[in-house]
């Protein structure tokens, strides 16, 4: 019981983390590509800059809820992804002190340095993630002892890619309409345009992986034919985008992206349940979360916990979001 | 070298590397929330002056700190998956309420420092920095009850072939977590606060924004003796409770191989030879480690020998001695930095408190480089603490040979161990750089800004808010 809700728990960790991060990987991709001069991209990273260090602490906290409340999972999966974390963690690491070393210095070679860092490190840690969960979905060789037995690239398949640019994509895509609220002029109609263009290849990358998906995982068989309700809602939530940004509706666009996000995050929990990671070579092998589980007092001390912090939490950062709900312009004031 | 080897020293770098922020960073907070109250309850635009120049400084410092300390939680993971197993049904927890608690407030309520200056009211603005304070403060009580479990196991049972929790607050009550939590956050108000006089004193001597500068160096260096003298103290407390928990970790640091008599001395310096089991030569204190470990003049201290038979007797065979060289001398190291750190403030205070500041310039110039004396006892003292405990991972329950990832390969470790290295090198020279500037240029009015590149970046040239930050 108490297994199922930090399942479910984690889940929405998941959904936060990709959610708000996931528009600040955008906003951090599209610097380099949407910022024409060294002014503009300010403003880009200033559209993020009171809030991506919040937003990246949804998955500190993932990290940190697979810990305590599946001690069997977090060793498994960090071990056995080993190299693809690692890569990630630097991705972070670099993505973070680029935020705040970048405008330091008056010197253009540097703020190039430190834009690419923001574009490199904003777009691998989207792609790992989208490789990792294809993994998880899809199974990957765990013997007997719990242990991965496979190496970096038996992560990588053309199922794994695929799951990888979906979700840079869609972050690109939530990235790009949360620079349409949060910016005006010319940058807004770039990012406008710009999610207009790649709006309809996100559609087809994701339908794509979920055509793979069917082939490649058990989620179909498992669950019947028929997609459940979720994924459908997360497509037609993907396929509304385009219609109300054309009507000028920036705000419904982003909440639709936004929705598309939650729910394909939940999805691939739906898939798993209760599974954690599947084993390819042995399905008596796969973890679930009854066999990697911590004890049920670990559980019920937890839960009191986070019961009592999330919601504070979600209140806290709704308010910062309130706070600098204002646009940045070119003219303003700017921290970073 | 074995692969546990290799992770022993990503964990040591990466720890070690990690922890020269964080301390710097509570000790920040703590002091520009005091400098920002001063300006909210007296209205002086000085102290808001103070608040954002150190600010600067702090958030330089932060960020290096955040992520650093990503790596941290995962790396348990990554190259102690045995370990993970073991015990992360207790370990977990804290490390998870730890992300719950503090890490979401520190870093939502830094953004809204940062960004809110002219946003929010002054008393929201300022509550903003003393919930970062505190929330770095919780986040140091959790991560401290995770490691004074590896130090002193409590509240748990082992079941089903592991560590699982029975005790949550036997976690928190652990008495090591009460000896070492006060040591860690005055040492951190200590880091904090000798930084602060440091630059102070540099610019001082600089004779730029005296006013400024001089208030600065007051209250850093009033801070620095109170902390640096409180830390002693709790470190104190430290030593002797080791003697009921981990006598063994007392012993290496003492360099004693065979049980003292009733009056124990204390090794001042010890030619060490771990082969041989005995030190070929020594000067001792007479009565000082009675003192030390008991306050006392008598009480007999153990020696290595005889706990290595008893650790036998208890936990089988295997060679229970930590590296006696490394924990010997990382520990004076630590002590003969802090003695420095008590003195050199003392008599800061004393030349704040007759005024004559202006009159010491060597004094003002020793302090500079004195900026090093924190960062060198924070960082020996986790040496003494984690490589004492070898070759425990958790004291008694755990070996750390029995912790490290089975199927990890030694590659796969070294080239996370070079690549980390690396970047956290690049780093500290970007950050080092960035933190000497921005000291140097403040205040901006005096050099512009862009002076150290071609202006060719046209939009900020022309405006006058840029070189603010």
């Amino acid at each position: 019981m108490l297994e199922t809700l930090w399942f479910i728990l984690i889940c929405v960790l998941f959904v936060g983390f990709f959610f708000l991060e996931g528009f600040d990987f955008g906003v951090g991709m599209l610097t380099p590509i949407l910022g024409k001069t060294d002014r503009e991209r300010r403003v880009l990273i200033n559209t993020i800059g009171p809030v991506w260090d919040g937003n990246e602490v949804w998955l500190i906290t993932a990290g940190g809820a697979i810990f305590a409340a599946f001690p069997g999972w977090y060793a498994t999966l960090f071990s056995g992804f080993y190299l693809a974390l690692f890569f990630m963690l630097l991705a972070l690491i670099g993505r973070g002190v680029a935020f705040e070393f970048r405008s330091k210095l008056d010197n253009p070679k540097w703020r190039s340095l430190w834009d690419y860092v923001i574009g490199i490190g904003s777009l691998l840690p989207p792609l790992l993630w989208g490789v990792a969960l294809a993994n998880l979905m899809r199974g990957v060789p765990i013997d007997e002892s719990t242990n991965y037995v496979g190496t970096f690239w038996d992560l990588i398949s053309v199922y794994s890619v695929a799951a990888g640019v979906s979700i840079v994509l869609l972050f690109l895509l939530h990235g790009a309409l949360f620079l349409a609220l949060k910016t005006e002029g010319d940058i807004r109609e770039r990012a406008r345009s710009f999610a207009n263009k790649i709006g309809a290849w996100t559609s087809a990358v994701l339908l794509l992986f979920v055509v793979l998906s069917y082939f490649e995982t058990d989620m179909f068989t498992r669950n019947g034919i028929m997609p459940g309700m979720v994924p459908t809602m997360a497509g037609f939530a993907l396929i509304s985008v385009p219609f109300f940004l054309k009507a000028g509706r920036d705000g419904w666009a982003f909440i639709m992206t936004g929705a598309t996000i939650a729910l394909s995050t939940i999805t691939v929990f739906m898939a798993l349940f209760p599974r954690v990671m599947i084993s390819s070579l042995n399905p008596d092998w796969t973890l679930t979360i009854h066999n990697t589980s911590s004890n049920e007092y670990t559980l019920q001390v937890m839960s009191v916990v986070a019961l009592c912090t999330v919601p504070l939490v979600l209140a806290y950062q709704a308010w910062t979001y309130w706070v600098f709900r204002k646009r940045v312009s070119v003219r303003d004031h700017l921290d970073y | 070298m074995e692969a546990v080897d290799l992770a022993r020293w990503q964990f040591g770098i990466t720890t070690v590397y990690h922890f020269l922020f964080v301390p710097l960073s509570i000790g920040l907070a703590y002091l520009i929330a005091f400098m920002q109250t001063l300006y909210v309850v007296k209205k002086d635009e000085k102290y808001k002056e103070m608040a954002k120049f150190w600010g600067k400084l702090f958030l330089l410092n932060f960020a290096v700190g955040v992520v650093t300390g990503i790596m941290q939680e995962f790396q348990f993971g990554m190259n102690w998956a045995d370990y993970s197993r073991y015990v992360g049904a207790v370990f977990g927890g804290p490390l998870a309420v730890e992300a719950l608690v503090s890490f979401f407030l520190e870093s939502t309520f830094l953004g809204i420092w940062i960004f809110g200056w002219d946003k929010l009211p002054k008393k929201a603005h300022l509550a903003a920095i003393w919930l970062v304070a505190i929330g770095a403060t919780l986040s140091a009580l959790w991560i401290l009850s995770a490691n004074s479990f590896m130090q002193e196991p409590v509240g748990f049972e082992l079941r089903n072939g592991r560590a699982e929790m029975t005790d949550f607050f036997a976690l928190l009550g652990n008495k090591q977590l009460w000896v070492e939590f006060p040591h860690v956050i005055f040492g951190a108000l200590s880091t904090g606060a000798l930084f602060v006089t440091g630059v102070s004193a540099y610019k001082l001597l600089r004779k730029q924004k005296a006013e400024q500068f001089k208030a600065s160096f007051s209250i850093g260096v009033i801070v620095a003796l109170v902390a640096s003298f409180m830390t002693a103290m709790a470190g104190h407390s430290q030593a002797q409770h080791l003697m009921e928990s981990q006598p063994m970790k007392m012993a290496a640091a003492e360099a004693l191989w065979d049980t003292t008599g009733d009056h124990a001395g204390w090794t001042v310096f010890a030619w060490i030879d771990s082969d041989g089991k005995k030190n070929s030569m020594q000067v001792d204190v007479p009565y000082a480690l009675s003192i030390l470990a008991y306050n006392k003049l008598e009480g007999s201290v153990p020696g290595i020998n005889e706990l290595q038979a008893e650790y036998e007797a208890k936990y089988g065979e295997g060679n229970y001695i930590p590296p006696v060289r490394t924990t010997f001398w990382s520990f004076r190291i630590m002590v003969v930095a802090g003695v420095l750190m008590i003195v050199l403030s003392l008599f800061g205070v004393y030349a704040v408190a007759r005024n004559r500041l202006e009159r010491f310039p060597r004094y003002l110039k020793w302090m500079i480089p004195a900026i090093s004396l924190p960062f060198i006892a924070n960082s020996s003292g986790w040496i003494m603490t984690e490589v004492g405990r070898q070759p425990w991972i958790v004291f008694g329950l755990q070996r750390t040979e029995d912790g490290v990832s089975p199927l990890v390969s030694k590659g796969m470790v070294l080239t996370s161990l070079i690549g980390f290295t690396v970047i956290y090198g690049l780093l500290l020279v970007a950050l080092a750089y960035l933190m000497v500037r921005t000291i140097r240029l403040d205040p901006p009015e005096e050099t512009g800004h862009g002076d150290t590149g071609p202006r060719t970046v046209k939009p900020d040239s022309q405006d006058p808010l840029l070189g603010t930050l």
